[in-house]
């Protein structure tokens, strides 16, 4: 289906994807779409690879996305991003979060994490690189990388018609709104 | 009003719009959801966690005899453990209305096999319906639990991961109550006796004659004709959305809810306009099998793989071959397994196993399945629920009678031990097996995103229960010597294990701490930091297997932001370079 848009989210588990996608179909939804959404967080609670595909337009059927078909790849992780990255239509957009998790291969002296991820992505793709976890730790909350990740995907999808800080407040614990509205506009401007 | 909703959602809203009075489940990926959705509702539907599938399916079978619409959820693999109460319920039939929720796992994203349920309608010859998004989800329950009560006959709803976890638009009903059904004692009915179950087959073989005429006329079963369209495709679940991704309007399809007994005149007549007919089914051939042998001519699994879920793409390439254009990049990536938690208390224990030699380890369906995962490498079995202890226990009769002195040391977390691991230890004693059984008891179902169970003193619905404690159970089956230990002491626990392994009476080990992920519990306000001067770069702290712990540019770091201070990596640590900080 033609006008049907495509994003594929992909991180690891306790990155707090799920929430984004949480906010992105309450708002999707809000202006009239046809949403699905689908997630994988695999078998362990956390440290795991968590993907979760969105899907929006005039009428959707499947709720997966296909090789080749994203229109957007939102990575939360460097190396998630290579890892998805054949889902991505070729002239797709990667946005990419400049932070390493080394998983336990990495982390147990296995193997290397490997170097040179980014300018693989940028040599192939139109990147978009962002420092989410630093910008969340100016805000004062590392916690809310995942919503500067937020605001950058939906300046990128020119999705400016939804009120999103609206369905951050509808959807966030109180407490923490202001927080990540500040976390959601800086990621608006990266 | 509409709503975003997972199918799991969809399934809990259309057991309160449909009037349901009573669920059971025992969580397990992907149909978890299902109650702890349904809990919601619980002003008006009364809901348990039971100890396993088969209480579940029992409780909801008890409740419909007496007169109330149920629902009872598992995932693929707790059907096997609930099929003795469902197949013999299929011969009585129902009083009011019963939903057995099936939630199948094609591509084992969580799961030990890849069982095709729907066998299990044909096997126990009940009626089966299947969604294929989420306001299907909801609004089939309430036909299926219409069906029910009209042909007498328990329904298997079965639904797939794609369909559970993933989310659709829903519009939502109100709840229409249901008057409960008169209970009247139907002793040839309900009494499974010899004599009664011969007159309920018959029962049953004519209830599947009408079943399949209702079938044909069911609504659930829909043709959708494209004009000039040469190809018909049959087709079911979550494949229906995949065929229509990859067909659109270039096919006509014969979309099936209602798929047992199969609407074999409405494919037929199907077929019959086609010269070219498709049958996309996920996993086994299913729908293929019954067409061909009711001599339809149609093309299914020679094209598409029987093995893993389908996606558009796997459709697309099997039937059109067709694929996408995609651009690789000429970089590495590191595989990213599934591992335990920092600070997982699990930790401490595998840790422990990891050092001893001469010892096999039986584990279980749980978070402690990762103790298998590099570089803790501690696990040799995992097979189903509670046959930690029971295979462990063939295991250590087998090294018995070949005269190895192999020690077994059979390993499952706290709800598992009251799901099946309690028969296992029970025999383990009664049996006399050289063998020490392990609950690692951690306070809370963990690798289905905790939930209450027996042990942990409060219910589904959110009311305090008696704390049933593992380590009296096992006291009073006859253990000798139940060892309580901190498995994050490592001392203590290795102490622990060797006196296990010496003690010529029966032995069972109980490590008490809870999983750091409970909500609940007091914030950690410690972590473990290296000391870069002390560090010898010994790499010993590796070898716990903490996501935490890394090595970089020549020495061992501790991610402060995931770190709890458990203390574990601290212990392993030879040269005092780990320390604690914080208050």
């Amino acid at each position: 289906m033609s006008d049907t848009r495509n994003i594929l989210l992909v991180g690891v588990g306790g990155q707090g994807i799920i929430l984004v996608s949480k906010i992105l179909t309450a708002g999707l939804v809000k202006a009239g779409y046809d949403v699905k959404m689908s997630e994988v967080h695999g078998m362990a609670q956390r440290g795991g690879s968590v993907t979760t595909q969105v899907r929006y337009g005039k009428k959707v059927y499947s709720p997966i996305i296909g090789r080749g078909q994203a229109d957007i790849l939102v990575s939360f992780e460097k190396m998630e991003a290579v890892r998805w990255i054949e889902y991505l239509k070729p002239e797709g957009v990667v946005v990419v979060n400049n932070y390493e998790i080394p998983s336990m291969p990495v982390a147990s002296g296995k193997e290397e994490y490997p170097p040179g991820l980014i300018e693989a992505l940028q040599g192939a793709f139109k990147t978009v690189v962002l420092d989410a976890g630093k910008t969340a730790e100016e805000i004062g909350n590392i916690k809310t990388q995942n919503i500067v990740l937020l605001g950058t995907l939906v300046k990128a999808l020119m999705l400016d018609e939804i009120d999103w800080e609206e369905i951050i407040r509808e959807t966030i614990n109180p407490k923490l709104v202001d927080i990540n509205i500040k976390a959601y506009n800086k990621g608006k401007e990266l | 009003m509409k709503q975003l909703m997972s199918g799991n959602e969809a399934i809990a809203r259309g057991a309160y719009e449909a009037g349901v009075k009573v669920a059971a489940a025992y969580p397990g990926t992907p149909s978890t959801e299902i109650l702890e959705n349904i809990v919601d509702y619980k002003d008006k539907i009364y809901c348990e966690w039971s100890p396993n599938e088969k209480v579940a399916a029992e409780v909801a079978i008890g409740a419909s005899i007496a007169g109330v619409r149920s629902l009872a959820a598992m995932k693929h693999v707790g059907v096997n453990v609930a099929a003795d109460p469902i197949f013999t319920f299929a011969y009585s039939g129902v009083n009011a209305g019963f939903v057995l929720v099936s939630a199948d796992d094609p591509s084992m994203h969580s799961s030990q096999n890849e069982q095709d349920n729907r066998y299990y309608a044909k096997f126990a010859k009940m009626a089966m319906v299947e969604p294929s998004d989420s306001q299907e989800a909801k609004d089939f329950i309430a036909e299926a639990l219409r069906i029910s009560e009209q042909f007498d006959t328990p329904v298997l709803f079965r639904v797939t991961t794609r369909i559970c976890h993933s989310k659709s638009i829903v519009e939502l009903g109100e709840r229409k109550e249901v008057e409960p059904k008169e209970y009247v004692r139907d002793m040839v009915k309900y009494i499974s006796t010899p004599a009664n179950a011969k007159i309920a087959h018959a029962r049953v073989e004519k209830r599947l004659k009408a079943l399949e005429e209702y079938s044909n006329k069911s609504p659930l079963n829909k043709v959708e004709y494209n004009e000039n369209a040469k190809i018909g495709i049959v087709t079911a679940s979550v494949a229906y959305q995949y065929a229509k991704e990859v067909f659109g309007d270039n096919a006509s399809y014969l979309k099936l809810g209602f798929t047992y007994p199969l609407p074999m005149d409405l494919i037929k007549d199907f077929a019959s306009k086609f010269e070219t007919v498709y049958v996309i089914e996920e996993l086994e051939p299913y729908m293929e099998e019954q067409m061909k042998a009711a001599g339809i001519s149609c093309i299914g699994k020679e094209l598409i793989p029987n093995l893993y879920e389908l996606n558009p793409d796997v459709v697309a390439k099997a039937l059109l071959n067709k694929e996408s254009e995609t651009k690789t990049l000429d970089a590495k990536v590191v595989a990213r397994p599934p591992v335990l938690c920092p600070g997982c208390p699990h930790r401490g224990f595998f840790y422990t196993m990891s050092k001893k030699k001469n010892t096999v380890i039986t584990s279980d369906i749980g978070c402690y399945t990762l103790g298998g995962m590099a570089p803790l490498n501690s696990v040799d079995t995992c097979i189903c629920m509670g046959a930690g202890f029971s295979a462990g226990m063939g295991m250590a009769k087998a090294f018995e009678v070949t005269g190895s002195d192999k020690k077994v040391f059979g390993v499952l977390g706290d709800s598992t031990f009251f799901h099946s691991g309690i028969t296992g230890a029970i025999d383990i004693i009664y049996n006399k097996g050289k063998m020490v059984p392990v609950v690692l008891d951690n306070r809370i179902t963990g690798m289905t995103g905790h939930q209450q169970n027996p042990g942990t003193g409060r219910t589904l619905m959110g009311e305090d229960a008696i704390e049933i404690d593992p380590v009296e159970v096992l006291k009073a089956i006859g253990y000798k010597t139940v060892k309580v230990v901190d498995p994050c002491d490592l001392k203590a626990m290795g102490e622990t294990v060797e006196e296990a392994e010496s003690s010529k009476e029966p032995y069972a080990i109980v490590t008490k701490r809870p999983c750091v992920l409970i909500k609940t519990l007091p914030p950690f306000k410690t972590k473990c930091t290296v000391v870069k001067e002390k560090c010898k770069k010994c790499k010993m702290c590796l070898k716990v297997g903490c996501p935490a712990v890394f090595f970089k540019d020549g020495t061992s770091y501790i991610d402060q932001s995931m770190c709890v201070g458990c203390e574990v990596c601290m212990q392993v640590c030879k040269f005092d370079a780990i320390e604690k900080v914080g208050e």
